[in-house]
C-alpha cells in the first residue's frame, strides 16, 4: 500500500508538468493565514486567498477576460469506499473499492463555471472540477481513476461532499479590479490536520497561461497536541494515565457523595 | 460550550456529552448496572467513530464501577476470592476481545459485529429479564414468595471439579464455570465496549448461583478490572482512547449515578428488573430494525490508514 503514494504523486506530477505553459503572467497570491491552529475551542473557520494578475511587455495588451481556478487539497490518505448490499435479510458491508492517496479536503474555486472556462479535454488535463480531479483507486490489479460517473467514485465525493470536505464552487472566486481576485477557504470542523495545498491557475480564452502555488497547514497545538501524540507515541503511559483519571474520578465521586 | 476533541478529530457540545453520561449514569446507578450499552450508541449517534467510542466508553466505565464498588466494599458485599477467580477468565477474555476488535477493524466488518452481537445479545438479555421479572411480579402479586435460590437444586455445572470455598458468598463452586463466566464477559466487553454487568448480574445469579447481597458488589469488582485493562489495550494497540472524552462522560457519568442509586432504592426489586429488562430490550430492537430496514446511504468511507502526521 506505501508503493502506491509515490506511483500517484509521480502520476500526478506527469500530469502537472505535461501542460506547462511558457508564461507572459506572473501570479502573485497570499493566504491569509498560513497556519490555522487547533485549539480546544476550534470548530472550524475560514481563511482568504487573495492575489492579483501581474502582466509584463510580453502580454499582449488586450487580454484581460481572465479566468481563475483554484484547487486546495489537503493531507492525503488511503480510504475505502464500502457498499451494503442485503444479505441473509441485513443489511452488510460487501463490495469496497481502495481510494490511494487521495486528499481528505478538497476544494475547486473558480470565478465562473469550468465549462465555460475551457474545452473539456483540457477540463480534464488541467483536472478542473470534482468530476476531472484524479482520484486513485485500486481497480483489481491495477490503479487508475475511473469514470466521474462510476458509483462508487460518485458516493465517494458526494459523501465528501455531505461533510464540506470535498466542495466546488463555480462562483467563488471574484476579481475585484480585472486583475485582483480573492476567494474564500471555507474549513469545516472535521478537516483533517496536515498540510494543505493551494495551486491557483490562471486561464485564458481556453488556454492555461500560467500557474503558481501556495501552502498552509493545520496544525493541532498546546492541550491537543500533547494529548494526541502522547496516545500514538506513548500508548502505555497514555492509557495508564487515563486508567488513573478514571480511578480518580470513581474514588472522588464516591467521597463527595459519601452518605454515611 | 464547544470543545474539540484530540483523538476523536471533532468539536462537541460540552454540556450535551455531560448530560449522556449523567443520564447513563443515571440508570446505571438504578441498575446497578455500566451503563456502556447505551453509551457508545449514544456517542456514535452524536457522530464519534465507533472505534473511538468503544475504547473511551471502557474508562468511562472503569470510573463509575469504580466509585460503586469503593461503597459496596465499605458494604462487606464483595467477594475478593470469587472477584479474584473471575478476574483470571475476564483478563484473558479481555486480551481476546481487543485482538478480535483489532482484526474486525482491519476487515471493515467491525460496524456489522458490533451491531450483530447488540442484537443478539440484548434481545436475548433483555427478553429473557423481562419476562423473569413479569414472572416474579406475578408471582408476588398472587402471594407466593419470590425465591431466586432454590434449595438443593444442584445443576451439572455443580458437579465440576477443582471446586473452592466462597466464603463471604457461602458458595462452594468449582471455578471452572466461574473462570468461563469471566472470560465471557470480558470478551464481549473489550469487543463492544461495554461492562457487560447486565449480562453478569443474571448470569452470577441463575448459574453460578450466586447470593444476591454479593452479586452486584463483586460484579462491579470485575467490571472495573476489565475495564481499564481494555482502556489499557485499547490504548496501546488502537490509540484510540480519547482521555478528554473520557472525563467528561466520567463526571457526568458518576454525577449521574448517585442519583440514580437513590432512585433505584425506591423502587422494588422486580420492577426494577423488569424495567431493565424493557430498557435492554428497547435497545437491542433498534439496533435490529437498523440491520433490516434498507439503509439511507449504501455508501460509507472509512480511512484506512496512509497520511503521515
Amino acid at each position: 500500500m506505501r508503493l502506491c503514494a509515490p506511483l500517484a504523486i509521480i502520476g500526478l506530477i506527469i500530469v502537472t508538468l505535461a501542460a506547462a505553459p511558457a508564461s507572459a503572467e506572473r501570479l502573485i497570491v497570499s493566504v491569509s493565514n498560513h497556519r490555522v491552529t487547533v485549539t480546544p475551542n476550534y470548530s472550524g473557520g475560514e481563511l482568504v486567498l487573495f492575489g492579483s494578475v501581474e502582466k509584463d511587455d510580453k502580454t499582449p495588451s488586450n487580454r484581460t477576460n481572465y479566468d481563475l481556478v483554484v484547487t486546495v487539497s489537503g493531507p492525503r490518505a488511503d480510504m475505502v469506499t464500502r457498499r451494503k448490499e442485503r444479505r441473509f435479510g441485513i443489511w452488510i458491508n460487501t463490495d469496497s473499492r481502495q481510494f490511494l492517496q487521495v486528499p481528505g479536503y478538497l476544494a475547486l474555486f473558480s470565478n465562473r463555471p469550468f465549462d465555460q472556462i475551457a474545452s473539456p479535454d483540457v477540463q480534464r488535463r488541467q483536472q478542473l472540477g470534482l468530476n476531472n480531479v484524479l482520484l486513485m483507486q485500486r481497480v483489481g490489479p491495477d490503479f487508475a481513476d475511473v469514470v466521474p460517473n462510476d458509483p462508487f467514485r460518485s458516493a465517494f465525493v458526494r459523501l465528501r461532499s455531505e461533510h464540506g470536505l470535498y466542495r466546488e464552487a463555480t462562483s467563488a472566486v471574484t476579481f475585484l479590479t480585472p486583475t485582483l481576485f480573492r476567494t474564500g477557504i471555507p474549513l469545516p470542523a472535521e478537516v483533517p490536520i496536515g498540510t494543505y495545498n493551494v495551486e491557483i491557475k490562471l486561464f485564458s480564452e481556453g488556454a492555461l497561461v500560467t500557474k503558481t502555488e501556495s501552502a498552509f497547514e493545520i496544525v493541532k497545538i498546546g492541550f491537543e497536541q500533547f494529548v494526541a501524540t502522547t496516545a500514538r507515541q506513548n500508548g502505555l503511559v497514555y492509557g495508564l494515565v487515563t486508567a488513573f483519571m478514571a480511578l480518580m474520578t470513581g474514588w472522588m465521586a464516591s467521597i463527595v457523595f459519601r452518605k454515611d | 460550550m464547544q470543545l474539540y476533541l484530540p483523538i476523536a478529530d471533532i468539536p462537541v457540545n460540552v454540556f450535551l456529552i455531560l448530560a449522556m453520561g449523567a443520564a447513563v449514569g443515571f440508570v446505571s446507578g438504578m441498575f446497578g448496572i455500566g451503563g456502556g450499552f447505551l453509551m457508545t450508541p449514544l456517542l456514535i449517534f452524536v457522530g464519534i467513530a465507533p472505534a473511538v467510542a468503544v475504547a473511551s466508553v471502557a474508562s468511562h466505565i472503569a470510573a463509575s464501577s469504580f466509585s460503586g464498588a469503593i461503597s459496596y466494599w465499605r458494604r462487606r458485599a464483595i467477594d475478593p476470592l470469587l472477584a479474584a477467580v473471575l478476574l483470571v477468565g475476564g483478563t484473558l477474555g479481555t486480551a481476546l476481545g481487543v485482538w478480535t476488535f483489532t482484526l474486525l477493524r482491519s476487515l471493515g466488518q467491525l460496524d456489522l459485529m458490533i451491531a450483530l452481537s447488540y442484537v443478539i445479545l440484548l434481545t436475548t438479555v433483555g427478553g429473557l429479564m423481562f419476562w423473569e421479572g413479569l414472572r416474579a411480579m406475578l408471582r408476588a402479586r398472587g402471594g407466593r414468595p419470590v425465591t431466586l435460590r432454590k434449595p438443593g437444586s444442584h445443576g451439572w455445572i455443580h458437579g465440576l471439579p477443582l471446586k473452592l470455598r466462597f466464603k463471604r458468598s457461602k458458595i462452594y463452586l468449582s471455578v471452572i464455570p466461574v473462570v468461563v463466566v469471566g472470560l465471557v464477559i470480558g470478551f464481549i466487553g473489550a469487543v463492544m465496549g461495554i461492562g457487560g454487568g447486565f449480562i453478569l448480574v443474571p448470569l452470577m445469579i441463575y448459574v453460578l448461583r450466586v447470593p444476591t447481597s454479593t452479586v452486584i458488589g463483586t460484579s462491579m469488582v470485575l467490571t472495573l478490572v476489565t475495564m481499564v485493562f481494555a482502556t489499557m489495550l485499547h490504548a496501546v494497540t488502537n490509540h484510540l482512547v480519547d482521555a478528554v472524552l473520557a472525563l467528561i462522560l466520567m463526571i457526568g457519568g458518576v454525577t449521574g449515578a448517585q442519583f440514580g442509586a437513590r432512585a433505584g432504592q425506591r423502587i422494588r426489586g422486580e420492577h426494577l428488573r423488569l424495567l431493565l429488562g424493557l430498557l435492554v430490550l428497547a435497545v437491542g430492537i433498534r439496533f435490529a430494525v437498523e440491520l433490516v430496514i434498507r439503509p439511507q446511504d449504501l455508501y460509507s468511507i472509512r480511512e484506512t490508514g496512509g497520511a503521515p502526521p
